[in-house]
């Protein structure tokens, strides 16, 4: 029997190597299919201002209870909002668990890592589990490592793009230089790219916009789940070698033209 | 008093502790985090805080989110 392949973070024992973002989807109960069919460990929510004049349900019930919710600090501009989203979260009852995501740019969503890393630092000595939203910058990733994240989660490419993993060679030197797991957050369009993600030795992958807005969510949950399933096996299996030439795989049988071989 | 709620002004005419506002705004207290003049205050401590004019209130709960 083979030992099971779990990935440890934030001090638990993580099944799914697939995190799911809850945006965009066209209504919290086909959200809440698109999760059973996923079976995350990890899911993502957000905080908003309550809309006092609408009577939203409540998001919370439509996650199973089972899962690690990890809100984010989506609409911080800087360290001490997002800090101050993450204070609100774990105020919430919401658990310790946090994704910082720092932004000012609002065209392309990228991240600011050194307001990022500020935010680490300072969230991590106040107890969260703290995950956060980075451009892959190796110094950038090891200052977040050394500052007690529990993961970096570089971004693929642009938060709702779905143009994949145009970042891959910046997180393939993560992947073999940061200690911490690496965990691929945005921009991944399909399972495909999610799959190309866990053969480059990435722990896990951070999916929403690809399965909240595809034509039908709950099979794209499903084919993510496969994907990142397969890609995790590639990984653990040792893909083999690329080269530029062909190699037979099947014998060059010499008895029809009675060669020797 | 004018308070500032959710970042709109408010005109209340009446002493009002934020648990009463919290009641008047219909929303349930389960799925809310309350911030008052930029701190958080528990569930449990709501009826004790009596609301001053300029005071910042945001009443914040969790949404859809990547």
């Amino acid at each position: 029997m083979t030992m099971e392949d779990l990935l440890r973070l934030g001090g638990r024992s993580i099944k799914s190597r697939l995190l799911i973002g809850t945006g965009k989807f066209s209504s919290y109960s086909l959200m809440q299919k698109a999760l059973e069919a996923a079976q995350p460990d990890i899911v993502t929510v957000a905080l908003r201002r309550v809309d006092a004049s609408s009577q939203a349900d409540n998001i919370l019930e439509y996650i199973p209870k089972a899962c690690i919710l990890m809100a984010n600090t989506s609409g911080a501009r800087n360290t001490d909002e997002a800090v101050r989203i993450a204070r609100l979260a774990k105020a919430s009852g919401a658990g310790n668990w946090i994704k910082i995501e720092v932004v000012q740019d609002n065209k392309y969503l990228l991240p600011d890592n050194l307001e990022t890393l500020k935010a680490v630092e300072t969230l991590v000595k106040e107890g969260f589990i703290v995950l956060p939203y980075m451009s892959p910058d190796l110094s950038m990733a090891k200052r977040m490592a050394d500052a007690g994240a529990a993961a970096v989660m570089p971004l693929g490419s642009p938060i709702g793009s779905n143009r994949g993993v145009k970042t891959r060679e910046l997180v393939e030197i993560l992947v073999r230089e940061i200690k911490v797991p690496v965990i691929v957050d945005a921009g991944l369009g399909s399972p495909s790219d999610a799959c190309e993600c866990m053969e480059m030795g990435c722990a896990a992958v951070l999916v929403n916009t690809a399965i909240a807005i595809a034509r039908d969510p709950v099979a794209m949950a499903r084919a993510f789940k496969e994907a990142v399933s397969a890609g995790r096996t590639a990984y653990l299996a040792g893909l083999a070698a690329s080269g530029s030439v062909a190699s037979a795989s099947s014998p060059l049988t010499c008895f029809l033209r009675n060669e020797t071989e | 008093m004018i308070l500032t709620l959710n970042g709109k002004q408010e005109l209340i005419d009446r002493p009002l502790s934020l648990d009463a506002l919290v009641a008047a705004k219909g929303l349930c207290h389960d799925k809310i985090v309350v911030e008052h003049n930029f701190s958080i205050i528990s569930k449990e401590d709501w009826a004790k805080i009596m609301l001053k004019d300029q005071d910042m209130i945001e009443i914040i709960s969790f949404v859809g989110g990547g």
